[in-house]
């Protein structure tokens, strides 16, 4: 059994504008039986262009229907330009959330809405350069790459949540993977990282000068810095260090884990010959 | 709330004498039936007796009878057993509409390397035995085939196609978990080299099966590791829900004969109630040929997730083969295999009965859900009254 929020059960069991509109301003059908769900949304302007009315008819599961319902309650009052900026997240979050393999509900609903002004704004609604992705369900590139970027989409699993795509025969998964390749690769700005190189290298200087060597000096031994590759300190031995046999051990009992309380997790100490 | 309990494909209730029956086992007798000590030895006395049962229910000797875990265990040994005996051989048929226990095994197989003919079904959920005749070669190992469908309760002709096998040396395995108990079946007189039983499928506990393994069929364990079960299934017994399938047979083999008289009233008398009752809505699969306590029904136009879910206000408990209930995307592949149309896939609804049902079970569903059916076909874009454009 699905774990639906108290208020998908309440707008499933009860749900609100049931039915069509007669001289709508904007009216859309989305979905497909074959599909396992359908969409019928219309509106209705007031003088101020504000949502004065909508109603929707739906085939579908609970949460086809609460999602439906969510909209419908949700774009009444809103100007048209509002309503284009609602997104599938609003809805699912309205409703309390949707389960993961859900969303594609809410998904449904915003393109219902999307359509609906483009109806009413007189835009044609097929895109041309628009290419089919998944046969199944007939699902777009442009449908999955909007979906990735505005619900941050990471598998293909995700993407199959959110739009259906890739949930029937699964030929398509390939196609859907180079979209969120493409998308994320478009989408990863430069983070800074927790230490840079340059930081990293300065702070393992400075904890060996300050914590490490001055341990070391009480035995009389010592040891220098040589190299920092990556997460490996490369390190050479001096002083009486060179010569003691424990000192392989001190290296992994002490220089080590101070390296990695200090500056990083990841570090791991090696010796250099010198 | 009453919950009127109308999914008995799916799990049954543990019936009350098998649950006594299990109790002392779980309590003060939980010796090991492989110990030296009269302690365990009393337990293993006690599930040779539930071997006896659960042999008797099927007309098979003790002997031939292997507890595993539950009915996809038995499924998954019975496939991979075969195909490890007869290690040449590389093609497996099965059909279209099994369970996942036996569809999903095939399919990994197949990316395996192994060639796999799933048989198709017609639209009342048959098999055609001459396509299935012309399926097996020389390179088949095992031809695995349900006893009767979970999701239809359409009975294939298993006998005869083991029948067939067999004259080829084919070794033949069904999945027979809805059949057992509610139809007779008689290992003595047919030709079948495996079956597949579930426990919880006739009101014993969850976490038994069997696998049926004829005398003398060549049988390679899935789980190896101990000497139980006379070396074909390693691990100890789990004794007490063994003996809870003891009894649970036992009481299936007197129990049958009201599956077939009422249980089988009620089952039509729902169906008949509600096609008179709801517009267009159908049968699934040949109504003759099938269990007697299972429908599958189909509502033209309305989603069956969203039945269920309505018919859950009232206590009603059914399962559907919609998108939104099978797991994944696309209706059931039973009802997909066999042409069901995508309008009517989606809206359908499975009703399974036992014994433990009653008139009032049946007049409830017959009240509340015409009208939810109505209610949300009021809210179907693709619906106008009296005038299907779905």
């Amino acid at each position: 059994m699905w774990n639906y929020t108290e208020k998908v059960k309440d707008h499933f069991l009860n749900p609100r504008n049931v039915g069509e509109l007669e001289n709508p301003d904007g009216v859309a059908d989305v979905g497909s039986i074959a599909c396992g769900d359908m969409l019928k949304l219309t509106f209705k302007l007031d003088e101020n262009k504000r949502i004065k009315d909508a109603k929707f008819k739906t085939f579908g599961c609970a949460s086809a229907i609460a999602a439906a319902s969510a909209l419908t309650e949700m774009i009444k009052g809103m100007t048209v330009e509002e309503a284009e900026e609602l997104t599938n997240k609003d809805i699912a979050n309205y409703l309390g959330g949707l389960p993961e393999a859900k969303m594609h509900c809410s998904v449904l609903g915003r393109q219902a809405l999307e359509k609906a002004i483009q109806y009413y704004k007189g835009i044609p609604v097929e895109k041309p350069e628009e290419k089919i992705i998944c046969e199944c369900f007939g699902v777009t590139d442009h449908e999955i790459d909007r979906a990735v970027r505005e619900n941050n989409l990471q598998t293909v699993e995700d993407v199959t949540n959110y739009t259906k795509a890739g949930g029937g025969c699964g030929n398509c998964h390939d196609a859907i993977q180079e979209i969120i390749d493409r998308v994320r690769s478009e989408e990863q700005p430069y983070k800074k990282p927790r230490l840079t190189n340059i930081e990293k290298i300065k702070l393992i200087e400075e904890t060996i000068e300050r914590e490490i060597r001055p341990m070391l000096k009480h035995d009389g031994g010592d040891i220098e810095l040589i190299d920092v590759i990556g997460n490996r300190v490369l390190v050479a031995k001096r002083g009486s260090c060179a010569l003691c046999s424990a000192s392989e051990q001190t290296m992994k009992n002490v220089v080590e884990p101070k390296l990695r309380e200090l500056v990083s997790p990841d570090l791991t100490v090696e010796e250099v010959p010198q | 709330m009453r919950t009127v309990y109308l999914d008995n494909n799916a799990t049954t209730q543990v019936a009350s004498e098998v649950f006594e029956a299990m109790i002392p086992y779980f309590l003060h007798l939980y010796g090991n039936p492989s110990s030296m000590h009269s302690f365990g030895g009393q337990v293993a006395a006690k599930i040779q007796e539930a071997r006896e049962e659960v042999a008797a229910l099927i007309g098979a000797s003790a002997e031939e009878i292997i507890f595993t875990s539950c009915g996809t265990e038995s499924d998954n040994s019975a496939v991979r057993s075969a195909l490890a005996s007869n290690p040449d051989k590389r093609h497996i048929v099965t059909s279209r509409v099994e369970h996942p226990a036996i569809k999903v095994l095939s399919s990994q197989l197949a990316k395996q390397g192994y060639s796999v003919t799933e048989l198709p079904v017609d639209a009342e959920g048959h098999l055609d035995m001459d396509i299935y005749k012309k399926s097996l070669t020389k390179d088949t190992a095992i031809v695995s085939l349900m006893w009767a469908n979970n999701e239809t309760g359409v009975i294939f002709p298993v006998e005869e196609a083991a029948e067939i096998a067999r004259d080829r040396k084919i070794p033949f395995h069904t999945d027979a978990v809805q059949a057992v108990g509610k139809i007779p079946i008689n290992m003595s007189k047919n030709q079948i080299d495996m079956l597949s039983i579930s426990g919880h499928k006739l009101h014993a506990p969850k976490g038994i099966g069997v696998l049926y393994v004829r005398r003398g069929t060549k049988f390679s364990p899935f789980l190896i590791g101990g000497h139980q079960e006379n070396e074909r299934r390693g691990g100890t017994e789990n004794t007490p829900v063994i003996i809870g399938l003891g009894k649970a047979c036992e009481m299936a083999r007197i129990n049958m004969e009201i599956e077939n008289t009422k249980v089988k009233t009620l089952r039509d008398r729902l169906e008949s109630e509600l096609l008179d009752r709801i517009p267009d809505s159908r049968v699934n699969g040949d109504r003759l040929m099938r269990l007697p306590n299972t429908t599958n029904i189909s509502f033209e136009g309305v989603e069956g997730e969203a039945i269920l879910l309505m018919m859950n206000e009232f206590g009603i408990c059914a399962s559907s083969g919609s998108a939104c209930t099978s797991g994944s995307l696309q209706p059931s592949h039973v009802l997909r295999a066999m042409g069901v149309p995508f309008t009517m896939a989606h809206g359908s609804i499975r009703f399974s009965l036992s014994i433990y049902n009653t008139d009032e079970d049946i007049d409830l569903v017959i009240e509340k859900l015409p009208p939810i059916i109505e209610n949300l076909r009021k809210m179907s874009p693709c619906w106008k009254a009296g005038l299907n454009s779905c």
